[in-house]
């Protein structure tokens, strides 16, 4: 451990650090534009600067390894007048726009300006201008403001895998593009907003729409996917203004998906926010005691046995309880939390959960992906697999549709079979994963949410048994989910009970049997057949349950409420309300606890505090808050015959995945561009 | 003066031909299966023993350099011929590449057998279409000669040369900046350390060697280290090319014994000042990127790195700009300023923003729009970049620049008092 | 270099083009220059490739041939943007056929550039920067090209004219407008870079 003088104090620093985090071990606070502790050392804003004993120039700190004995000094006439001339060096082509440009408040070249800078211009000349780029749908550009720290390149190159974006020309003439005026075709491009040290890139939906200091800042939980990214929720009266993420090492670490971040216009639209009841073949705005008596006036008389419900991918852990508890209330087995038909039974938990967790990727050395896109299923898990892809020494293979991940794959087979000849050991790659050390095995939802799931399941669990994959101190069986809500599902046992019907069944409707049907936020199913089936959609979005339903009973989405979602992982998270409900809408738990009283089935759950013991004595794992409880290991899928089908990605479009991103006028642009538009060979590169 | 059987050169005018036979002729390639022979070892310490420092501008003694690349390596290791001559007043490299091509052929081979090189690349500007052509002529004839390649030489030794062009860019005669072009990139210098002889070319060991400090490196051998280190002065020995410019009767091309004084360097070779030695105004010593020195200086001043060093300047490239009286010095050095800012590769903050800011105003001074208190302003603005970069280019910016301000500013001020006067006047 | 006949082939400027690729020569070329560098080392070849193809090109590089070597090379295509806008040598704008550059920098400044720039203008009728109308020629400013002891200097094509004056300028675009392409090399008649009134040195050797 090599140990440094800093500014007089010593301090020791793991090896292979640099002077800069030395400096800051010493508790000096460096200023930096262009260094990043997640992306590759530029060195090139020269703003770190620090003096060295025995060195004639300042050094840049961000960059010198640290060495033993080194004498620093990060207080001296010196330092302070080269930061001082790199600030006006930086400010004398900086547009003097400050008051109208977006990243005023929370820009670096002001904050460290106004500490380290010079207090008057003594620039002469004209400034430079600089072309606009078109960087897409999301990304604004006034490239006049860039300082060229290239922190918005490295990230697009290293983290999110698509070298698209460089620096032309040179001198004071380099600019920051893609050159051909070409929208970033990365499903992470949002970050450069938030890397981008000054106004440079800035976020276009949110474009001149607030000031950052009358925001309303809620640290919550993105619910777009089953990650359970860490977002803080910006917003001002009752409007989400925008969605940026926070901190957390082992999800998202400060990163978001562009869906997590740019859907939130979607809350703004298509909302329902006032009870409905249909007459006369029409929905019309209604109210709650109208439209609850409509409910209880069908209910009257009919078998338990004919009501189910289907509880859809955004729903929260606890409106989950409730529906429990209600549906146990009335007495009916015809409960389903698996929208897409995943062949999960939720009896083994290891079964369902992503057990290597997120931060353990990077300690494997293989991984098999069966049946899963993780670029569109997950973003910031794929960023993560090509992490650690970077780290050299990791091998990829998959079972499935090629697509390119930003990293090396080697595609081994479409379907079920390939999988087989793996679990037996026949396959080659068998023999990679048996010598690797920390294998892993990820299924998607391609792979379960079909008939042969259950046989596909025991089949991944045999290859994870058979590749030593699961060991005291290891678990490499994963399940990669695309709902933020089924983890909580299966962990509450929101599965058909004895004799009950899952989710194709009850969309069988009156046919199958059943009579009245509650969506609970159920959007990603096929309602055709549902015929005279009497249905009774709770959500927040006009979506395809809203449209098939006789009474809607306006919910609140996840930045309006407090909630407990479980990612994929089985890491329970909370959610904290940011705005409230639009209209008339209402938390979910509180809707169906006060339905259950018009129904006479009453659930003696009265406050949020209630719900949650019930979740954790259903659910004891859940009870610590950004825990994850590892699962036990035990025995679950069933063998039995495989079908010929490829596996396919549930998710083929990556910016329209539930009622919310398909409520977004941003994520509908960007879906044109980037997939429908690539499906048509035209990204814009031959526009 | 230098004898001319101590020059190394002998066809630096291209007066004979440049071909295989021609160099055997002048001594090129004589016994060089014994001179790899003698190991590694024995080639560093000879070129050590020679007092060689490095002839493209920092002047760090090559043996010295050659001994930091490592003694082991589990992989290719490279040698890098800077031949990217692009520093104004300097154009020594290209009369060895289109007149002594052999020379430098060979010692490639040399260089590369001392550092344990498998591979050579000689990176040469983009613009000497020419001198490429005769260089890949060069290379070619080694080939089929078996000079190079497997069993160079039939010493036993295997080593590939390659010549590679760039496309026009100052930038890339930086160590670094040439690295990252030969790997196709944009010829931005790398943050040191690591230097490149841990993490070079591919990330693999490698040193960047000017032409002219490899192809003296045959005959230092071939003549023995005491020879060379016989010549000059110590610490600043040998023979050395100088690139005479500028103002003076007869430019040239010369090679002298370093440490000659610049008057005789320039009466004795280039038919002295125009207008005679008290025309004089100043002269660039070593190329754009050294201080001027005025008359006084030029009068006494030795043309090695340490004399030049202690009169403020530096021996650079031993590029000679020399200037006389007639010469707007303003302007002269304003150029150079654009050329700074023109060349600037603008990854870091001070050389990309300030050469543009130093040219600005540097083209005001030379009319004279400006204010007296700007010139400290501009004097300030040199000392914002020098020595704040990730490369050599920001100093030599605000070198030229610094010298004219230290030696001319009643020049600079009469000019802004003068366009003052007259644009009141004309008010 | 060529003969007067080759002159009417470059009378117009080389047009954008929608797709390009190297000629069976030059593509032949380009293998044996990617056999220099180490086999996962491709990007190397950027800049050698980034010349053949601007000369099969008539002079500039439009987006098609950028791309094209991207996709030869199996490199990004910003990464050849951005070696192409980066070194003066590449054209990325239509350019004349006959590549006219006069050096400016300070040495050749002080041994009277800016007659060369003016004689050239006249002769060329163009600006620094333009093309002519006729698009035959394409008239640049150039920092300095390391002939410094025989400046002035003017790069045309690949060939460097030395120790110029405004006169001998004129001759030599005139003879270029003509289609003619006059001896290169100091226009002086010394030798090489010796100095004019005779060598001082190796006067043992030489002719």
């Amino acid at each position: 451990m090599p140990k440094l003088t800093i500014d007089g104090q010593e301090v020791e620093v793991p090896p292979g650090s640099t002077v800069l985090q030395a400096c800051e071990a010493a508790g000096r606070e460096i200023p930096v534009f262009c260094y990043h502790p997640r992306l590759d050392i530029a060195g090139n804003c020269r703003m770190c600067l620090v003096e060295m004993e025995k060195s004639p120039k300042p050094i840049a700190s961000c960059a010198m390894p640290a060495g033993d004995g080194m004498v620093i000094k990060t207080n001296t006439p010196l330092v302070h007048k080269a930061r001082k001339g790199v600030l006006e060096l930086l400010l004398i082509n900086h547009p003097l726009d400050c008051p109208i440009c977006d990243q005023g408040g929370e820009c670096d070249l002001q904050d460290l300006t106004l500490f380290y800078g010079p207090d008057q211009s003594r620039f002469e000349e004209n400034k430079r201008p600089v072309a606009d780029k078109y960087l897409g749908p999301l990304i604004s550009t006034h490239m006049t403001r860039c300082i060229h720290c290239t922190r918005c390149i490295r990230f697009i190159d290293q983290v999110a895998g698509v070298e698209e974006l460089g620096a032309v020309h040179r001198g004071e003439h380099m600019e920051i593009t893609t050159w051909i005026e070409k929208a970033l075709s990365s499903e992470l491009s949002g970050n450069i907003i938030d890397l981008c040290p000054v106004g440079a890139l800035n976020s276009k939906p949110y474009e001149y729409r607030a000031r950052t200091w009358e925001l309303k800042k809620t640290e919550s939980i993105d619910v777009l996917d089953a990650v359970g990214a860490n977002i803080r929720v910006d917003s001002r009266g009752s409007e989400v203004m925008r969605v940026l993420p926070r901190l957390h090492e082992d999800i998202n670490e400060e990163w978001l998906a562009d869906k997590s971040r740019f859907s939130y216009d979607g809350l703004k639209r298509r909302r329902l926010d006032v009870p409905m009841v249909k007459s006369e073949g029409k929905l019309a705005p209604s109210d709650w005691r109208t439209a609850f008596s409509a409910i209880k006036d069908r209910l009257e008389g009919v078998d338990p046995g004919k009501i189910g419900f289907i509880v859809g991918d955004l729903v929260d852990a606890e409106t989950m309880v409730m529906v429990r508890e209600l549906a146990a209330a009335i007495g009916t087995p015809h409960v389903d939390c698996r929208q897409d038909g995943a062949k999960l039974d939720g009896k083994v938990r290891a079964e369902y959960l992503f057990n290597t967790t997120i931060a353990g990727i990077e300690q494997a050395d293989a991984v098999l992906l069966v049946g899963t896109n993780p670029r569109w299923e997950a973003p910031l898990i794929n960023a993560r697999l090509r992490k650690r892809q970077l780290q050299g020494n990791f091998r990829v293979a998959r079972i499935g549709a090629p697509f390119d991940l930003t990293y090396p794959v080697e595609d081994l087979g479409a379907g079920a079979q390939t999988l087989q000849e793996l679990a037996s050991g026949q396959h080659s790659f068998a023999e990679v994963l048996k010598s690797a050390k920390n294998p892993m095995v990820i299924v998607g939802a391609g792979a379960i949410a079909r008939p042969d799931g259950a046989a596909i399941v025991a089949l991944a669990r045999e290859l994870a048994v058979a590749c030593n994959m699961v060991r005291d101190d290891w678990n490499g069986y994963n399940v990669l989910h695309t709902a933020a809500s089924r983890v909580a599902g299966l962990d509450l046992g929101l599965v058909p009970g004895e004799g009950g019907r899952d989710v194709a069944g009850m969309l069988e409707g009156v046919a199958g049997g059943i009579e009245v049907l509650f969506l609970i936020g159920a959007d990603e199913i096929d309602t055709s057949r549902l015929g005279d089936t009497f249905v009774v959609y709770q959500g927040h979005h006009g979506d395809v349950g809203a449209h098939a339903a006789d009474v809607i009973l306006p919910g609140a989405a996840y930045t309006e409420k407090n909630a407990i979602y479980v990612n994929t992982e089985g890491r329970p998270q909370r959610t904290k309300l940011a705005v409230f409900p639009p209209g008339e809408a209402k938390e979910d738990w509180k809707i169906l606890r006060a339905l259950s009283e018009v129904l006479g089935r009453v659930v003696q759950l009265n406050s949020l505090p209630e719900v949650r013991a019930r979740l954790t004595a259903l659910a004891p794992q859940l009870r610590a808050i950004d825990v994850i409880e590892p699962a036990a290991w035990g025995e679950f899928g069933r063998p039995g015959e495989l079908g010929r089908a490829a596996f396919t990605s549930p998710v083929q479009d990556f910016y329209q995945t539930n009622p919310i991103s398909r409520a977004s006028a941003v994520m509908a642009e960007c879906s044109e561009l980037f997939v429908r538009g690539a499906a048509q060979g035209a990204t814009g590169t031959h526009g | 003066m230098l004898h001319d059987k101590d020059r190394i050169f002998k066809n630096l005018y291209g007066e004979q031909s440049w071909g295989l036979e021609a160099a055997r002729q002048r001594g090129d390639w004589d016994g060089t299966a014994e001179l790899v022979a003698k190991g590694r070892e024995w080639l560093v310490q000879q070129v050590k023993d020679s007092g060689l420092r490095g002839r493209g501008g920092a002047g760090f003694p090559t043996g010295l350099k050659w001994s930091f690349m490592p003694k082991q390596s589990d992989g290719p290791v490279y040698l890098v011929v800077n031949a990217d001559e692009s520093e104004p007043g300097t154009c020594k490299d290209r009369e060895i590449m289109r007149n002594e091509p052999h020379k430098l052929v060979e010692g490639c081979l040399l260089a590369g057998v001392a550092m344990g090189c498998s591979a050579g690349y000689i990176y040469i500007r983009g613009e000497f279409v020419r001198e490429a052509e005769v260089l890949e002529a060069a290379v070619r004839e080694a080939y089929e000669a078996g000079l190079l390649g497997k069993n160079a030489c039939g010493s036993g030794y295997d080593f590939e040369l390659y010549v590679h062009r760039g496309a026009g860019a100052y930038i890339c005669g930086e160590e670094t900046g040439l690295i990252e072009s030969l790997e196709g990139k944009k010829g931005q210098p790398r943050l040191k350390p690591p230097f490149p002889a841990m993490v070079g070319l591919y990330g693999r060991p490698t040193t960047v060697n000017n032409v002219e400090s490899i192809a003296v490196v045959p005959t230092i051998l071939r003549r023995g280290a005491s020879w060379f280190a016989g010549l000059g002065r110590e610490k600043n020995t040998g023979t050395k090319i100088f690139c005479i410019s500028g103002h003076v009767n007869q430019p040239c091309t010369v090679e002298e014994e370093m440490g000659i004084p610049l008057k005789e360097l320039i009466e004795k070779h280039c038919g002295g000042v125009r207008g005679g030695w008290n025309n004089l105004l100043a002269v660039i010593p070593g190329g754009s990127s050294v201080p001027l020195m005025p008359k006084s200086v030029c009068d006494t001043v030795r043309m090695d790195f340490d004399s030049l060093r202690d009169a403020g300047s530096g021996l650079g490239t031993a590029g000679v700009i020399v200037m006389d009286k007639s010469t707007d010095i303003v302007k002269a050095i304003a150029r150079l300023s654009k050329f700074y800012m023109h060349e600037s590769c603008g990854q870091c903050t001070p050389c990309r923003e300030g050469t543009g800011w130093l040219w600005r105003m540097m083209e005001r001074m030379a009319q004279g729009r400006a204010r007296i208190e700007e010139i400290d302003l501009l004097f300030d603005v040199t000392k914002e970049i020098e020595g704040h970069t990730i490369c050599a280019l920001g100093d030599a910016a605000a070198w030229p620049v610094q010298g004219l301000i230290r030696h001319f500013r009643p020049e600079i001020e009469r000019r802004i008092v003068e366009y003052t006067k007259n644009a009141r006047a004309a008010a | 270099m060529s003969a007067p006949s080759k002159a009417e082939v470059r009378g117009e400027m080389a047009p954008d083009v929608s797709s390009f690729e190297f000629t069976p020569a030059n593509l032949e070329e380009a293998r044996a220059v990617l056999a220099r560098f180490p086999a996962d080392r491709r990007q190397s070849a950027v800049l050698p490739l980034l010349h053949m193809a601007q000369k099969q090109h008539g002079g500039w590089l439009p987006r098609a041939v950028l791309d094209y070597l991207a996709e030869f090379l199996g490199i990004p295509r910003i990464r050849v943007y951005e070696v192409a806008s980066f070194y003066d040598m590449y054209n990325t704008e239509p350019v004349g056929r006959v590549q006219v550059r006069v050096c400016t920098t300070t040495p050749c400044w002080l041994c009277g550039s800016d007659d060369i720039v003016k004689a050239a203008r006249d002769v060329l009728g163009c600006e620094i920067g333009q093309s002519t109308d006729d698009g035959r020629f394409f008239l640049r400013e150039f920092e300095c090209l390391g002939a410094c002891s025989n400046a002035p200097v003017l790069w045309v094509d690949d060939d460097y004219y030395e120790d110029l004056d405004y006169e001998k300028t004129r001759t030599l675009l005139e003879a270029f407008k003509r289609g003619e392409t006059p001896p290169a090399g100091p226009q002086s008649g010394r030798k090489g870079s010796m100095p004019i009134g005779g060598k001082t040195t190796l006067l043992e050797t030489g002719e």
